[in-house]
């Protein structure tokens, strides 16, 4: 017994590892997560590609809110009904009682979470590009794509990680949280254009991240001339990160008290 | 034991535990050694503190009193390293996975200092046709043996098995019996709760019986309840009727009522309490 721990490293890879594999090998999670998004680009890319101005399609604008929504599934969806499976089926219980590092898991599921957001993202872009010829981001707008995907990608996840708490199990987690993430996607400019919802709508999709992403992502897919359309009329790139990041911090607060490796009914 | 001091040589050694649960006390001043290399069963009624005892040992739940040393540490306070000379197979089992069998395995082999190969574990668990099948996929019995699979690939010095064979059938529970023996072989020390009073009488080296929140004795076995000494029951039939003696000599009274019958004696039965009856006893529900 004088063989060294395996470092909280290594088990953070085999942890990824296991993750990637169970969410690919699911099928619900990878139609629900992965395919919901690609296939509504594709019908609103075919349908709703009327002028929003500017010379510019709906679907441009789509493509940022569609972006925004993966980020959403993959990050809040998918936690908060994952781990809430997990739970309730005794897989945490089990892992709380090796000698697997606490950190490990978390980090498994960040790796999951990354490598299921940025394979959303890809499909989107090159179907967007290819099908839709949506004009995809160039230079500079690539550095704000990436930090509004991962700002808000930790965001969506720590929340999830939070919600799942509040499940009994996976399908009430499904039950509950995926009407919630269908009604942020109408109300925070994802499928309409956000400056044309009531203002009472916009000021409740304001309190949530989705609306911020969705926000931050339409500073990349659409020219700046634009920007005098957004209620604020501006991309208010600030105060995007501002909201993201207090999410962020808010949900790690959340996971930190109400984070639990039995299920409730095990005392 | 009660009153010693803690046994630090012991695999598990309690102290005056105590847990409550609001104004209920589950465990209500238990004391416990389970020496290194035995089987020690774990007997009681459901809600008379068992599995909070073993979830205790196992560092699952606080406790609200006593003193309890597993492997030598504290488990409150149970380290990684503690943690990887451990082995626990639960009631409610490891869940779903898309994983198979061998990937399960080899990834739960990843936490530990020095794991066991997957296959010799599924070989000795008898999975080894379904190495390559998704965990989510095997039946009832195999998942229970998956379970213990995952609970021994780390190489515990300790398993825990709480109600492992619940849901066998009675040729699978056979195997799980000669597993859990070679596990005994290979030095592992196993603490076993169970429902079946025939698994504790084949496998345990020492049971004990726990009743509200108590431990009512501990002993081996064939001598749990005073059974070795108890006196035996002999039943026979003579003039038409049913006939009954309790004795503490029944070898003499045999003989003697052999001498009153020309040939067999009719319908002759002799028998000494059984776990069972002891057992029930025990727990204040004989009927």
């Amino acid at each position: 017994m004088t063989a060294p721990l395996p470092s909280p490293i290594r088990v953070s890879r085999v942890r990824a590892g296991v993750e990637l594999k169970e969410f690919f090998r699911q099928r619900e999670a990878v139609v629900f997560t992965l395919f919901f998004p690609v296939m509504l680009l594709v019908v609103f890319g075919a349908v709703l590609n009327y002028d929003i101005g500017h010379g510019v399609s709906f679907t441009q604008y789509f493509m940022a809110g569609i972006i925004a929504a993966g980020i959403l599934g993959a990050g809040l969806q998918n936690m908060a009904i994952g781990i809430a499976t997990e739970r309730s089926d005794g897989t945490l219980k089990g892992l709380a009682g090796t000698p697997m590092p606490k950190s490990a898991y978390f980090l498994g599921k960040v790796a999951q979470v990354l490598a299921v957001t940025l394979l959303i993202e890809v499909l989107l872009l090159l179907i967007g590009g290819l099908l839709y010829g949506v004009s995809l981001p160039s230079g500079p707008e690539w550095l704000t794509f990436a930090w509004v995907t991962l700002l808000g990608s930790a965001a969506c996840t720590l929340l999830g990680i939070a919600l799942s708490s509040v499940a009994r199990n996976g399908r009430s987690a499904s039950a509950t949280v995926t009407p919630v993430a269908l009604v942020l996607e109408f109300i925070s400019g994802v499928f309409f254009r956000f400056d044309q919802l009531p203002h009472w709508m916009q000021g409740i999709a304001s309190v949530f991240p989705l609306k911020w992403m969705a926000q931050g992502l339409r500073s990349v897919f659409l020219p700046d001339a634009l920007a005098a359309q957004e209620p604020a009329h501006s991309w208010e790139l600030g105060r995007v990160a501002l909201v993201l990041g207090i999410w962020c911090v808010v949900g790690l607060l959340l996971c930190a008290r109400t984070f639990r490796w039995r299920d409730r009914a095990d005392g | 034991m009660p009153g010693d001091p803690l046994d630090p040589a012991a695999a598990i050694s309690v102290r005056g535990l105590a847990k409550r649960y609001g104004p209920s006390a589950a465990v209500d001043g238990l004391d416990l050694d389970i020496r290194r290399g035995e089987i020690f069963a774990l007997l009681g009624p459901n809600g008379a503190g068992k599995t909070t005892t073993v979830e205790i040992c196992e560092g699952y739940r606080s406790r609200d009193g006593g003193e309890v040393r597993v492997l030598g540490e504290d488990p409150s306070v149970g380290s990684r390293r503690w943690r990887a000379r451990l082995g626990i197979v639960l009631q409610s089992g490891a869940g779903d996975s898309q994983l198979t069998c061998r990937e399960l395995l080899r990834a739960q082999g990843e936490y530990y200092p020095d794991p066991r190969d997957p296959d010799e574990v599924l070989e000795l668990v008898g999975l080894t046709e379904k190495a390559g099948a998704r965990g989510r996929s095997l039946s009832g019995g195999q998942r229970r043996r998956l379970d213990v699979a995952l609970g021994i690939v780390g190489g515990p010095e300790l398993l825990f098995l709480d109600e492992p064979t619940t849901g066998f059938d009675p040729e699978a529970r056979r195997h799980f019996w000669s597993l859990i023996r070679s596990l005994r072989d290979l030095g592992t020390t196993m603490l076993l709760t169970t429902h079946y009073l025939d698994e504790a009488e084949a496998l345990a080296d020492r049971v004990a019986v726990i009743a509200r929140g108590r431990l009512m004795e501990v002993a081996v076995p064939a001598a749990l309840g005073g059974r070795g000494t108890a006196p035996a029951v002999v039943r026979w039939t003579e003039d038409g009727a049913r006939r009954s003696a309790e004795t503490p000599t029944p070898t003499a009274f045999v003989r003697e009522l052999a001498g009153r019958f020309p040939g067999e004696i009719p319908d002759l039965a002799v028998s000494r309490p059984t776990l069972e009856d002891v057992y029930l006893q025990m727990i204040g529900e004989r009927s």
